[in-house]
């Protein structure tokens, strides 16, 4: 009860006329920046943190999570409507989105996208508001075993529910964890696999391997059918709206379902990028029309970008109550409390209250005006479409090499992008998944700095893996799922229609 | 994405040579990584070496690709990878692109844009000249006024913006 009169206090703050102008830019540049590949949430926050140093930290911290709802938002409009991910975590929002907008129904699919969005973001919010103490003490128990744990269960709920060539979503994670390895190591501080190069040192940024496996190699498959533009109309109107509404209850189990692996994966570091894999994994799997995801159903919508949300609204639960970031937005935020003299931990929810209930106060609020604006915009987004492909493509082509260029100011990170468009492009027609070598790349660092902890605290007996109910439970989830592909195959094959004669559906 | 049976028709690169490079290629990645792993230390030493992590995902991955590469020559159906046409307009964007790459580092990223536009435009050529040059001035200006003034992002700069002052 004493939180529910925090909130409402914090209410009065945030809906200040100038605190809503304020939440009105932030979702209108976030959008921008969203839509932008290679832009994204955490640089847009981060690019646009040193012109709100000068404003009241509260009004700031209103304008600069309200970019980040509107990155989230503009993530969806060019997953579906280019098929080119601005996100790592709108990819799996691409596998049906781009299908569906293919199918005619661009409107529906960005309706659910948003909507999804706004009630994953719903969520995380209700579960900051009410549960963060509690939530937040259980992931303080986590140690590496744990961690890893949580990592090996994506990897293999990706391998378990895949559809594609089994040894091909394999070889493509591995792909993945050995980019992520290039570089200097983290915990030795020796450089691996650089062979000498000054470039490789940095390691591959996942944004310049994303830019150019999806928004390059799309430019490619696209000028193979013809120099006309694969990406969709979208003329959202308020029939299709409530329409797509009307429909939504339907896919409840979806929704809560994602909500709570997004809320999971965002309070313990699981990010938002492996939630969404993992809410449209296991949306796939429960689903009774599973077979039909990766050719535009509305479910593989709706779970990725629930999952996705609630995970990244989330992350900001353990920044604020303990002061980790779990995400790298959450971190460029935490940054900016640190620059207005904030203390992020469990003090700020009793030194700073005002500040902490405006700011959840104005995430209730953010996500309606996202979701409003949104919808209102994507016509104007979408206009982009109406213009001839001559004259898009270079365009695209162009904000994808400034994107490559500004992760690290090196013109070099636009030749590998070029490389990994050209990879993309060949992966894409050989039917190798993308999206695992993307998740291994982002997780990559993370899940072997806990596997190395983790062996290093057991002496490098691997029995730390099932040393407690909580890593144990983990581990034995991850080999079901792991077994579940195979295991289901044989089943199939026994049954007479083995995978031979079933078309492989690309994930893609 | 493509269908298969979109191009089945059309002269082409058959899909089965291009799978098993692209496995071969693989094969070799994974030999490399183990060989950096090794090579380095994939062991342990009062913890585990900096190359203990990727010499295991270095043994999965070339066992993975082996079984990949064994696949293409036990798989029954042959289709066509791509089409000499569809080929052929992938070139003709992947040219002007490298183009627009390599003239970054001299020229800089808007001047090098601008011509890229030309070329680009000129070659797919369905737009009148003064669209193509429209644009062409167009779209970098934009891109500095968005990314140089606007979000103070410095892009590769070369003679034409020293000129100007900037």
């Amino acid at each position: 009860m004493d939180d529910f009169s925090s909130l409402m206090a914090g209410f009065q703050v945030a809906l200040s006329w100038q605190n809503i102008g304020f939440m009105a830019i932030g979702v209108v540049l976030g959008i921008i920046v969203g839509v932008l590949p290679g832009l994204g949430g955490p640089n847009g926050v981060a690019i646009l943190l040193p012109l709100t140093f000068g404003m009241d930290p509260t009004s700031a911290i209103i304008l600069l999570s309200s970019i980040y709802w509107g990155a989230l938002f503009g993530g969806a409009i060019t997953s579906i409507l280019f098929n080119i991910p601005g996100e790592a975590w709108s990819v799996a929002t691409t596998f049906d989105g781009y299908p569906m907008a293919v199918q005619g129904r661009a409107a529906e699919a960005l309706t659910a996208a948003f909507t999804a969005s706004f009630i994953g973001a719903i969520s995380g919010v209700i579960l900051i508001t009410f549960v963060a103490p509690l939530v937040a003490s259980f992931a303080l128990r986590f140690g590496p075993a744990e961690f890893f744990a949580v990592f090996l269960l994506t990897f293999c709920s990706f391998i378990g529910m895949g559809r594609d060539n089994r040894s091909k979503i394999l070889a493509s994670l591995c792909i993945g964890f050995l980019l992520a390895a290039v570089g200097l190591d983290s915990i030795s501080g020796d450089l691996r696999m650089t062979f000498g190069s000054l470039e490789l040192m940095r390691g591959f940024d996942f944004l310049i391997v994303v830019i150019g496996l999806f928004g390059v190699s799309e430019i490619l498959l696209t000028v193979e059918e013809g120099l006309v533009f694969k990406g969709k109309q979208a003329k959202i109107d308020l029939k299709v709206v409530l329409r797509t509404w009307v429909g939504l209850p339907r896919y409840w189990a979806t929704l809560l379902r994602s909500a709570a692996v997004g809320m999971w994966m965002g309070v313990t570091p699981g990010g938002a990028i492996a939630a969404s894999f993992m809410g449209y994994g296991l949306a796939k799997r429960f689903s009774k029309r599973g077979k039909n995801f990766g050719k535009g159903e509305i479910e593989g919508v709706l779970a990725p970008e629930t999952a996705a949300h609630a995970a990244g609204t989330a992350a900001l639960l353990p920044m604020l109550a303990l002061g980790i970031p779990g995400s790298a937005t959450a971190a460029v935020l935490l940054g900016g409390l640190l620059v207005w003299g904030l203390q992020p931990g469990p003090l700020l929810f009793i030194e700073q209250k005002e500040f902490v209930w405006g700011l959840i106060a104005s995430m209730y609020l953010g996500n309606i005006a996202g979701l409003v604006i949104v919808l209102a915009t994507v016509p104007l987004f979408a206009a982009i479409m109406r213009v001839p492909f001559s004259y898009v493509a270079p365009v695209i082509l162009i904000v994808c090499a400034i994107g490559a260029y500004t992760i690290s100011n090196s013109i070099f990170d636009i030749w590998l992008m070029l490389l990994f468009g050209i990879v993309g492009y060949v992966f894409k027609k050989l039917d190798y998944p993308l999206a695992p070598l993307v998740l291994a790349l982002v997780l990559g660092d993370r899940a072997e700095d806990a596997f190395r902890q983790a062996l290093l605290g057991s002496a490098g007996s691997l029995n730390v893996f099932w040393a407690n109910g909580l890593v144990g439970t983990l581990v034995v989830l991850a080999m079901l799922l792991l077994l579940w592909g195979p295991v289901s195959d044989v089943i199939g094959a026994a049954r007479g229609r083995g995978r031979a004669d079933e078309k492989p559906a690309a994930a893609e | 994405m493509t269908l298969p049976s979109e191009s089945e028709t059309q002269p082409g690169l058959s899909r089965r040579p291009v799978e098993r490079i692209v496995a071969t290629i693989l094969i070799g990645l994974a030999l490399v990584v183990l060989y950096d792993s090794y090579g380095r230390g994939a062991g342990w030493d009062n913890g585990p070496q900096n190359g203990f992590f990727p010499a295991r995902v270095g043994w999965i991955f070339l066992a993975a690709s082996l079984f990949i590469l064994v696949q293409s020559f036990r798989s029954p159906v042959d289709g066509i990878f791509v089409s000499y046409a569809q080929l052929g307009q992938v070139v003709r964007v992947l040219g002007p692109l490298f183009l627009f790459v390599a003239l970054i580092q001299p020229l800089g990223l808007y001047v090098a844009a601008a011509v890229f536009i030309v070329v680009f435009m000129a070659i797919v050529a369905t737009s009148r000249w003064y669209a193509i040059g429209l644009t062409a001035v167009l779209v970098p200006v934009v891109c500095f006024w968005v990314f140089e003034i606007q979000f103070r992002v410095p892009l590769p700069k070369g003679p034409l913006e020293a000129a100007l002052g900037y």
